[in-house]
């Protein structure tokens, strides 16, 4: 083995520091080891190898493949070597290093090279060696996939000898990756695998939680005493960690309690034995229920014609008087306690990051609902109206983006315009919705809300009827395709940040136009008083207008930023209009802060029912939408809510 | 009594009169009878119209009359469906695994009995075990009681839990619909143990009748659905008349006041809101039987929302005014949809009713609202002569008031 | 005479502004009293406290002969327990006829269910006719309210209040928009009704008030600023300073 490792080095030094001094072919090689190759043995492998390696030859790693495979075939003529694959009962030969396929019917005159397991690991290893030292890249990295899809003892020595010489960082740092994991499996030193497992205890990635829990394996066992020497993980509780039923059976299985008879086989022994309409002496009308068939069962026991049935106590003191545990297949109780130290440390980390990855999570919902909720917001909080149709603007909002990207197909280009187009379609919409409809409907509110339900209708329906029902796609840019990946626990993708950052964009433009612009302190006045603002030369109907506009507009740019990441269908805007109505209430009317605080509510608490149950979304929304009717208990007018006289009492 | 109550409602009357004339008049064109004019299909499209007239006039009793718009009656509907489909669905498959068993050697215990019953109804959600929700399936009575009870005892608990906070108004809808969202969300998972998204189906299979075609057992259930609607129609206009009709029509114009009369206002609007949501449960246990297939999407909050619709264009605070709504929107929808409505050929574009019947319909909707606010009830005002009183302003500062443009109410 | 409504220390906050500071007021059953003051000094906060409306921060609200507190009732509880109160917009049920305003307030039993079922309550249709007399409305029993004019929307509201039969009354600008007849009509309906019980009335009329003819006390800045006959309280320097400004 010290011998192959030391060929090996030199192999890399000859990749690293140029060609060797006389070419040689590999079937030279072979043919000079010919006794070795023909017939390979764990004593003469070593010499092939190291004479391989010192040839520096075309075409070994695939020769040491073949010949692991045994697919190295003599031809008994002239003793030349071939790779070969069975094809009836020919052989279909190709060159060693030509490559020239030939092909011949019958096998006889050819004698295939069978090296046994011992000798096709050392051949693995040194393939493996030849991989992870290929001056091809890719080459590297894919042996290294290799490895990581399939980690073995044998890979551990070639991995530890081409660290040395490697050139590339990436791969160089991925190979020290990989050389730790594999000592924490697979070294034959307690106290390297020991080390290599603490260094591996702050590592949250999937690979390395698998290499951990591969240490701690364990098997399930059962005897009357847990015998000496057993590096027991822990004592089984029968009724706690496993059933009464499967551990008896477990003892069935390890002969140490006789086979229960299930009711199933009573059954089928009836079955069998009824005669006339009878089974052991009653009539088969009478068997329909267990306890019936249990007693005909006990009276063929009696007479011999069945195994005796185990009685509930027979069961349990044979249960009582085994002890079921695990135990771990590794039998170094050090390994296992420091694999177990670096297990709980890991789930430390685990929780941590996925405490960060629900909170980022939560946050990209929240400014999902703040987006949807927040034109709703305006138009409530200072018209008072209900616009049931505004989950369909979010839906004009992305079919926007969707025919903008049928047109320009630049998709960075086609989603920058796409933004201030949708929000212009939205904006004439809700205008024109606001002069045709609601601005009759003023002082009838519940009205307003069934008004706007039948214009929900008719866009639905005409978006289905103009662009199908299927889903159509709405693509991002490339640089928003991928995810900020922080390790394999915390993953965000772009789009999500990108909405967060479009949220926080137009939390601080609506604060800006509400507080700080001639409209906003106008909307605000008709927000608190109407007729106060009309007789300071406020025109009411121009604000209400505009407001329902912007509310609209920017439920379009909601829209757009909704399709990215989810389908644009026509039915999408009913998606959000109950989270947005919610969003609304819990938050307060007429509050951009309300409006961020119940988003910010709902979207965390969606997200925290989620991650108790995250198996199950629907529930999630169903328990979502219970708190916020409790919620509403506590605070009827959300959580920001407008005191004293402005709130209309 | 009666004769008063009679003599001060005499559309009531004329209600019954018109319902019994309708009833004999399709019994006598069914195929059951012999006459045949009235396909079975479209006894039991009618049949399930007459359901959908009863849940409408309770949606009126609570939006026309106490001014609470909830979007959460068809839930209700939706919950009595399943209440008694609960039971057709365990009966029939009980019948039918029964027969199965008859062919093993020894007579079938009633564990294996149930698992097989599991086994056929839960198989599509991968499992076999019944859920707590089935403890009563086996019982008719019991799943009577449940069409009654749980739409009832859950009306009863929201309406607390809302009417106490003193929510009203548009804010009371929006939660009403949230709760209906709820609702269906919740029958949508296959944890719920309803069969998720398969719902129930198979029930125009009614066990015990078997041996009756279809043609007969739809009869009998559009009687059964004539005579809820019109005992319905009498409880609403029993509690609508006098003072309690009085009082709760003056809750959906002036809340405020009517407290100050000395009215508990919540226990009003819950009595109404839990007594309309019992109604609802028995059209909806009326109804199922004959769709055959009740699933969530039922109760999705948009059928809530057609069922304000429906009252809305029919003329709310006006018990017959839902009746119509109801009935003809209905009935137009189901023409529409079902592709019997001719296409028109415009040149340049074919208009198919399948795709713009919604278009149409939402577009009346808004018109109605717009400029008819009693709906085609208001007809019958302009047809009496019947004129509003002059008046100044609106009838309430309530947000579910009647306001000027929808005139004097019956 | 005994005291039927006892206010003491009350004091409510709107988003800072004091609207009642420390007001204690008595009421005795019966008595006619009548209550004045400024816009702003609390005289219709005073009402909200009293019929439920508004929770008091601090102090102490009693009624009725055994003393209960009113504080922890909701409104409907408190006019069940006797406070009858009108509004200073009249706000009658506009959409039914008198007839149903007035059966409404009659004095019954109020839950859902006895509504709803005992239909038929002793000679109702008598004491309709008893107070329609009263308040001039009889021809008018079967007319739609909101057809009504103003004056008559008053007395109707009135005549709500006497159905009611309240021990104390809470009357606000019985008279505002009455023509002078209609006026003398109205404070001989309230002489009459505070012979049996405690009225109080709010006004700002000071002819109205010197016609009643009763004990006055004058609000300010939401506490009591005087209190006794008319004249008496007109002489008090502080109200002449409140009336006149300084």
């Amino acid at each position: 083995m010290l011998r192959l490792l030391l060929a090996c080095l030199s192999l890399c030094m000859v990749l690293v520091f140029g060609q060797p001094a006389q070419a040689q072919t590999l079937q030279d090689v072979l043919q000079n080891n010919v006794e070795a190759v023909a017939k390979p043995s764990r004593r003469t492998v070593d010499d092939v190898i190291a004479a391989l390696v010192a040839s520096s030859a075309t075409g070994i790693p695939d020769f040491l493949e073949g010949w692991r495979e045994k697919e190295i075939w003599q031809r008994d003529a002239d003793g030349v070597f071939f790779r070969a694959v069975e094809d009836g009962d020919g052989l279909i030969l190709t060159d060693l290093d030509t490559a020239e396929v030939t092909t011949v019917a019958d096998d006889d005159g050819f004698t295939q090279s069978k090296p046994n397991a011992g000798v096709r690991r050392v051949i693995s290893s040194a393939l493996v060696q030849f991989l992870l030292s290929d001056p091809d890249i890719t080459r590297r990295q894919s042996a290294l996939d290799a490895i990581g899809r399939d980690p073995s003892g044998d890979q551990l020595a070639p991995l530890r000898a081409s660290l040395e010489g490697e050139p590339d960082a990436d791969i160089l740092a991925r190979k020290q990756q990989l050389e730790r994991q594999l000592t924490a499996q697979f070294d034959e030193d307690p106290a390297a695998r020991i080390a290599a497992i603490n260094d591996l205890s702050g590592d949250v990635s999937v690979e390395v939680r698998g290499v951990i829990s591969q240490v701690l394996a364990t098997r399930q066992f059962v005897a009357v005493d847990v015998p000496e020497g057993t590096n027991l993980a822990r004592i089984l509780e029968v009724g706690e960690d496993l059933s009464a039923d499967d551990a008896y059976q477990q003892l069935v299985e390890a002969d140490l309690a006789p086979a229960t008879v299930s009711l199933d086989d009573v059954v089928a022994t009836l079955t069998a034995q009824i005669s006339d309409g009878q089974v052991a002496g009653v009539d088969v009308s009478t068997l329909d229920t267990d306890a019936a068939r249990i007693a005909a069962y006990e009276t063929l026991v009696a007479s011999g014609d069945a195994p005796a049935i185990v009685l509930p106590d027979e069961r349990a003191a044979a249960l009582s008087a085994h002890t079921f545990y695990l135990a771990y297949t590794e039998d170094n109780a050090d390994i296992t306690a420091a694999a177990e130290e670096a297990q709980s440390a890991i789930a430390g980390y685990l929780g941590a990051g996925q405490t960060i990855d629900l909170t980022m999570d939560a946050l990209s919902l929240a400014s999902i609902y703040f987006l949807a909720a927040i034109g709703l917001a305006i138009t409530f909080g200072v018209m008072g109206v209900i616009n049931m149709a505004h989950g369909e603007f979010i839906m004009m909002g992305a079919y926007t983006g969707y025919v903008v990207q049928q047109v320009v197909p630049n998709y960075t280009l086609s989603i920058i315009i796409a933004l201030p187009v949708a929000f212009a379609v939205t904006f004439a919409a809700g205008v024109a919705m606001e002069r045709l409809v609601i601005r009759h409907l003023y002082h009838r509110p519940l009205e307003t809300l069934l008004a706007t339900f039948g214009i929900a209708i008719v866009l639905q329906q005409l978006a289905k009827n103009i662009f199908g029902t299927q889903a159509r796609p709405l693509t991002s840019p490339d640089w928003l395709a991928g995810a900020w990946v922080v390790n394999d626990v915390i993953q965000i993708s772009y789009i999500r940040i990108a909405i967060f950052v479009l949220a926080l964009l137009f939390l601080g433009l609506i604060l800006f136009i509400l507080k700080r612009t001639r409209l906003g302190l106008e909307v605000r006045a008709v927000t608190q008083n109407p007729g106060m603002a009309a007789s300071m030369g406020i025109n009411p109907d121009r604000i209400n207008m505009l407001t329902f506009g912007l509310g609209s507009g920017i439920a379009g740019i909601a829209g757009v930023a909704i399709g990215l990441y989810a389908k644009v269908t026509s039915e999408m805007g009913a998606d959000y209009i109950v989270q947005s109505f919610m969003t609304v209430v819990v938050g307060g009317v007429g509050n951009v802060w309300g409006t961020l605080a119940g988003a910010s509510l709902i979207g965390f608490t969606q997200k925290g029912i989620e991650f108790f149950n995250p198996s199950n979304t629907l529930a999630a929304q169903t328990y979502m939408i219970l708190f916020v009717i409790l919620f509403i208990q506590f605070r009827p007018k959300g959580i920001v809510a407008l005191k004293g006289r402005a709130a209309g009492d | 009594m009666k004769n008063t109550f009679i003599a001060r409602n005499p559309s009531v009357l004329w209600f019954l009169a018109g319902l019994a004339i309708f009833t004999i008049l399709v019994t006598v064109m069914s195929e059951a009878t012999g006459l045949g004019l009235i396909s079975t299909s479209f006894l039991k499209t009618l049949g399930k119209t007459l359901c959908l007239c009863l849940v409408a006039i309770a949606m009126d009793v609570v939006w026309g009359y106490c001014g609470i718009l909830s979007l959460g009656h068809f839930a209700f509907f939706g919950i009595g469906g399943y209440a008694i489909g609960m039971w057709l669905m365990y009966a029939r498959t009980e019948g039918i695994v029964l027969t199965s068993l008859e062919a093993n050697a020894l007579p079938p215990t009633v564990t294996e009995i149930t698992d097989a019953v599991g086994g056929q109804i839960f198989g599509v959600v991968g499992s076999s075990e019944f859920p707590m929700i089935w403890a009563f399936s086996h019982s008719l009575p019991l799943q009577l009681l449940a069409v009654v009870l749980v739409p009832g005892l859950l009306a009863l608990v929201f309406g607390w839990l809302a009417f106490r906070s003193r929510v009203t108004g548009v804010y009371l809808s929006i939660l009403t619909q949230a709760m209906t969202l709820a609702l269906s969300l919740y029958f949508f998972q296959n944890d719920t143990g309803l069969r998720g998204n398969n719902g129930l189906s198979g029930l125009q299979n009614i066990p015990g009748l078997e041996d009756q075609s279809q043609a007969v057992v739809s009869l009998w259930f559009f009687w059964a659905s004539a005579i809820a609607l019109a005992l319905g129609y009498v409880l609403f206009a029993y509690v609508v008349s006098g003072k309690f009709g009085s009082v709760i029509r003056a809750i959906r114009d002036n809340e405020a006041r009517v407290r100050f009369l000395g009215y508990h206002v919540e226990h009003y609007k819950l009595f109404v809101f839990t007594l309309t949501a019992m109604v609802a449960g028995v059209a909806g246990a009326l109804y199922y039987p004959q769709a055959g297939i009740i699933n969530p999407a039922e109760i999705a909050p948009i059928a809530s929302i057609y069922l304000a619709v429906w009252v809305a264009i029919g003329g709310r605070g006006r018990l017959y005014g839902a009746v119509i709504g109801a009935a003809l929107v209905s009935l137009l929808s189901s023409w529409f949809t079902g592709g019997s409505a001719p296409d028109i050929n415009l040149g340049f574009y074919v208009i198919k009713w399948t795709d713009w019947w919604l278009v149409l319909l939402g577009l009346s909707f808004v018109l109605v609202t717009l400029f008819f606010p009693k709906g085609i009830g208001g007809i019958f005002d302009a047809l009496a002569k019947k004129t509003p009183p002059d008046r100044e302003g609106d009838f309430g500062p309530d947000k579910g008031a009647w306001r000027n443009e929808e005139g004097e109410p019956s | 005479m005994s005291t039927l409504l006892e206010v003491s220390g009350v004091s409510v906050t709107f988003d800072g502004f004091r609207a009642i500071n420390n007001l204690s007021i008595q009421i005795a059953e019966p008595e006619l009293r009548a209550v004045i003051g400024p816009n702003g000094a609390g005289k219709t906060t005073f009402m909200d406290i009293v019929t439920g409306k508004t929770k008091p921060d601090e102090g102490r609200v009693v009624f009725g002969d055994r003393g209960d507190s009113l504080l922890g009732m909701s409104e409907s509880q408190i006019a069940q327990a006797g406070i009858g109160r009108k509004f200073q917009k009249p706000t009658v049920f506009e959409a039914q006829t008198v007839r149903e305003n007035i059966a409404m307030a009659l004095k019954n039993k109020r839950g859902p269910f006895d509504v709803l079922l005992r239909r038929k309550t002793e000679n109702r249709e008598d004491r309709i006719r008893g107070i329609s007399d009263e308040i001039g409305l009889t021809d008018a029993l079967d007319q739609q309210s909101g057809s009504l004019s103003h004056g008559q929307k008053q007395w109707l509201e009135i005549g709500m209040l006497l159905a009611q039969d309240p021990r104390l009354l809470l009357v606000d600008e019985p008279a505002a928009g009455m023509t002078p007849a209609e006026r003398e009509h109205t404070t001989d309906l309230l002489v009459r009704a505070a012979k049996t019980r405690a009225v109080v009335v709010v006004e700002h009329d000071m002819e109205f008030v010197r016609r009643l003819n009763c004990k006055v006390t004058v609000l300010h800045e939401g506490s009591v600023l005087a209190e006794g006959s008319l004249d008496h309280v007109t002489k008090n320097k502080d109200v002449v300073d409140v009336y006149l400004g300084r």
